[in-house]
Order: C-alpha cells, then sequence, then structure tokens
C-alpha cells in the first residue's frame, strides 16, 4: 500500500480562488517525492492538504491506510506520524531548543522527561547542532532554526516528512546544511515529499520529480527524464526560465 | 556674507551645534518628590489635625470591603475575561457569538448605567428566575455586576493577545499532533501572556478605582462612608481629602506591587524575544 494517497484533490478558497484544481498523488514507502513549479501555482497548498493544514475542498487523502477525510479519524494521531517542516521555521521562540524539540513527545507520545530529551538530542546530533540545545531559537541563524525545526519533526518518529519550501527563507551561505540534512534523510528512506525551488537537490534526492502549473500535475518522472527531457510545453518553458 | 551674519545677529561669533546633556535636575524625577510631599503633608494632617482624624476613623472600615470587592471582582472578571476571549477565537460557532455579544453588549454601555442595570434588575431577576429569589447579597450584585463589565473588557485583552501570534505557531504545534487545546497552553499562551500581562495589570488598577462606582448601589466601601461621613457632620474639605488620600495610597501601593510582578513575568529571559 501507498504510503501517501492523494485522490482527485481540489482546494478552493473563499470560493473564488481555486488553488488545487484536481491532483491524484500516490507516494511509496522510502519514496522521496519533489514538487517543482512556478510560484501560486498550488503546490504548497496541496502539500498542507496532506497533513489536513488545509481541509481539503474535495477528494480524498490517505497516509498510511488512514483516511484523513473520514470525520472518526483522529488527526491528531495521523499528524504526530507526520512530520511538516514549514519556510518560515516556526520554533517556538519561548521554549529553549531542547524544549521545543522535546514538548510534542511528552505531550502526544507521552514519554517521559529524560527519554524525550535523549531523543531530542539525538536527533540534534543528527542535524549537526548538539551544542545548542540550550539556546533559543532566536540566537540561532536560519540554517540552524531550520535544522531544529527538522530535528523536532524528527523526534516524534514519523512514517513521512513534507517539507514545505525548506530553504527559501535561508541565506544561500546556509541552504546548504540544511539540503544536507534532507539528503541523508532520503538516503536512509525517509518517506518524504518537498516542495522546493532547488533544483539541485531534486536531482540528487528524489526518485521522482512532480511538476504543478495552475492547480493540477502537469508532468511526472525520474529527475533526469524530466529535466533533460520534458514532455509537455508548459513543463519546458518553466524549465528555459528557470536552468542555466 | 553680510546678510549671514547680520542674521546671526552678532558677527565672527561661529554658531556650532552640540550635543547637550542634561543636567541632573533635567533629568531627575521630580514628580515622585511631588506625590511623596502630597502624600507626607496629608498624612501629617490625618495624624495630627483632631477633624481629620475624626474623618479617617469614619472612612476607614470601608478600606476593607474596597479591598475586599476589587479582589473579587478581579478574580472573577479574570476567569470571565479567558473564557470569553477563547470563546472568540473559538471554531464553535455558538461559544463565538456568545461571547462577541456579551463583549458588545457591555462594551457598548457607560459603567455607571450598567451597574444600575445589572445589579438592580438583571442580577436580582435571573436569581428570582432560577427560584432564588434574594438569594444574592446586596454587595454581591454588585460584584458581580463589575465583575461582568470588567469580564467583557479583559476578553479584548485576552483575544487581542491571542490572534497577535502568528499562525505558524499554531500550525506548527498542530502538525506536531498537539490538540487545539494543548496548542492553546502550551504555545500560544506563554507568547501571548507576555502582551497580555500589562493591560490586565491596569485593569486591576482600574477595577480598585471603580469600586467607587458600587457606592450607588448602598456597598458600604470608602465613598460610600464618605460621603455618609460628610454628609451629617458637614466637614467635607477633611472627609473628601481623606477620602482622596487613602485612594491615592492604595493605587500606588497596588501599582508597585503590579510592576515588580510584572517585570518578573515579562524578564527576557536569555534570548528570547
Amino acid at each position: 500500500m501507498n504510503m501517501i494517497s492523494v485522490q482527485g484533490l481540489h482546494k478552493t478558497f473563499n470560493k473564488t480562488i481555486h488553488a488545487v484544481r484536481g491532483v491524484d498523488l500516490e507516494v511509496a514507502a522510502g519514496e522521496v517525492v519533489v514538487i517543482i513549479g512556478p510560484s501560486g501555482c498550488g503546490k504548497s497548498t496541496m502539500l498542507r492538504c496532506i497533513n489536513l493544514l488545509e481541509v481539503p475542498t474535495e477528494g480524498e487523502v490517505s497516509i498510511d491506510g488512514a483516511d484523513l477525510m473520514d470525520k472518526g479519524t483522529d488527526l491528531d494521531l495521523v499528524r504526530a506520524e507526520v512530520g511538516m517542516v514549514f519556510q518560515s521555521f516556526n520554533l517556538f521562540p519561548h521554549l529553549t531548543v531542547l524544549d521545543n524539540i522535546t514538548l510534542a513527545q511528552k505531550k502526544v507520545r507521552k514519554r517521559s522527561k529524560e527519554d524525550a530529551e535523549v531523543e531530542a538530542r539525538k536527533q540534534l546530533e543528527r542535524v549537526g547542532i548538539p551544542d545548542k540545545a540550550d539556546a533559543y531559537p532566536r540566537q540561532l541563524s536560519g540554517g540552524q532554526q531550520q535544522r531544529v525545526a527538522i530535528a523536532r519533526s524528527l523526534a516524534m518518529g514519523p512514517k513521512v516528512m513534507l517539507f514545505d519550501e525548506p530553504t527559501s527563507a535561508l541565506d544561500p551561505e546556509m541552504i546548504k546544511e540544511v539540503l544536507d540534512v534532507m539528503l541523508e534523510l532520503a538516503e536512509i528512506g525517509m518517506t518524504m515529499v518537498v516542495v522546493t525551488h532547488e533544483m539541485g537537490f531534486a536531482r540528487a534526492a528524489a526518485d521522482r520529480v512532480v511538476f504543478m502549473d495552475e492547480g493540477v500535475i502537469v508532468e511526472t518522472g525520474p529527475p533526469d527524464e524530466m529535466f533533460s527531457n520534458p514532455k509537455e510545453e508548459r513543463t519546458k518553458a518553466f524549465f528555459d526560465q528557470i536552468l542555466p | 556674507m553680510q546678510q549671514l551674519e547680520a542674521a546671526r545677529g552678532r558677527a565672527h561669533v561661529p554658531l556650532k551645534r552640540r550635543a547637550e546633556e542634561e543636567a541632573w535636575w533635567q533629568s531627575a524625577p521630580w514628580w515622585v518628590g511631588i506625590i511623596v510631599a502630597v502624600m507626607v503633608a496629608m498624612g501629617l494632617k490625618i495624624l495630627f489635625d483632631e477633624d481629620y482624624d475624626l474623618a479617617w476613623k469614619n472612612i476607614i472600615p470601608g478600606v476593607w470591603i474596597t479591598i475586599r470587592s476589587t479582589i473579587y471582582i478581579f478574580l472573577i472578571a479574570l476567569i470571565l475575561g479567558l473564557l470569553a476571549g477563547l470563546g472568540q477565537v473559538s471554531n464553535n460557532v455558538v461559544a463565538r457569538n456568545v461571547a462577541r455579544a456579551y463583549v458588545e453588549l457591555v462594551r457598548g454601555i457607560p459603567i455607571l448605567p450598567l451597574i444600575f442595570t445589572l445589579a438592580l434588575v438583571i442580577i436580582p431577576d435571573v436569581s428570582a428566575a432560577v427560584g432564588a429569589e434574594n438569594s444574592v447579597p446586596n454587595d454581591w450584585r454588585a460584584i458581580l455586576a463589575l465583575a461582568l463589565i470588567y469580564g467583557a473588557y479583559m476578553a479584548e485583552i485576552f483575544r487581542g493577545g491571542i490572534q497577535s501570534i502568528a499562525r505558524g505557531q499554531t500550525e506548527a504545534g498542530r502538525s506536531l499532533g498537539l490538540s487545539r487545546r494543548q496548542t492553546m497552553r502550551s504555545v500560544v499562551m506563554p507568547q501571548a501572556a507576555r502582551s497580555i500581562i500589562p493591560p490586565i495589570a491596569n485593569d486591576f488598577i482600574a477595577i480598585l478605582k471603580d469600586t467607587s462606582l458600587l457606592s450607588v448601589v448602598g456597598v458600604l466601601e470608602i465613598t460610600r462612608r464618605t460621603r455618609q461621613y460628610s454628609a451629617s457632620s458637614f466637614k467635607f474639605p477633611e472627609a473628601f481629602f481623606t477620602m482622596t488620600f487613602i485612594y491615592l495610597a492604595l493605587v500606588l501601593a497596588l501599582s508597585t506591587v503590579l510592576t515588580l510582578f510584572e517585570a518578573r513575568m515579562t524578564r527576557d529571559r536569555a534570548g528570547e524575544r
């Protein structure tokens, strides 16, 4: 069974803005899918529909067999299995890095303080900033903050990780440190859906690239094929604009 | 050139700008001295003038009632305000509209007429309607009336504080699997507290001062006692100056305590925003 299954997804804002117009997307366990497309094409909205941060206007979304559109499904439980990394990090500014990472472990996973801290330090080690446990988010660089955000999600032991333009708010020299962490995750077999403008990452890590425009999936395929030999005119036009 | 010199008034005196440092007497907090002087003068008057001492003895039993009313009103209003504030940002249609209607109704009516209406009509009628006629003593009608009024004011403070926290914070909490309630308590509220505490402290002081309005519905607090004493003794200046001295002392004491508390609660923890 597929880890993520999205079928016939529509999302309309205020009954007028039709952001997503019928998207089907299946993601297998361990697969890395990169979603690209011009600004405002609905890719972020689509991603946010996967963990129901946006409630779809129409369509089906299921994660690891759990139907998210079913009102009987406990969304909080499903969301604990789906890590989300935001463009603007969204760390909790009133908590230290360690408390940022242990909060949901304690409240949702019901882990003891000690267990949660052990897990938090393990994840901080993985993202390469074990010495920042006691710092406040504000004291960190953008790249470090984003790595803490990734560690915070990983500490929940998610089955899926969603990334919503994780490097778009970063200075150029910090983009690499975040992408390196993401590449490592891809290598160990994490199921990932990544909305990004980083074509280098797509080339290196993606099993499949999805090109979206005007709320629909225009074309999908392995990265080499997509980049070197896009079939659709719109895809070609997009690459012509962004690739050197 | 000549014109310029003429404009300066005197020739050959270079005009240079200089950053002016304030002298100590310019930056000293004289206003503290003035208030202390007023307080000391009034205090001495009460200590050594028999007429003032008599006024003081007649008014002072009201102080306890004023303080007690202030504390009850503040605590009840705090709870009402929190509930109505959360209600206004709730997803529940009923809760949202009830909270909104309560806040708008109270804010649309001046305090004094509303105290009359609540304390003399609505609260007795409601208690009678639920079969407990005359069950609310007069002081409590007045306390509940002002608590209902300040509850609505505080609701706006809570709502504003909660809504000032970026939406991304809630999204981050929810996407980690925290429930709405957990996100509100562990993520939003601690951050909102910083902007909520100062205006709430402000309302605490306002409540202390507005307990004087309860005198109109027969609560024997400071103002009521002052009016009774002055009307029977015709010692108006003695009674009214003593009354204002007591209020000022109470407000200064409370605001000092609250300033210290605020400083503790909103102190920058290392590096926090």
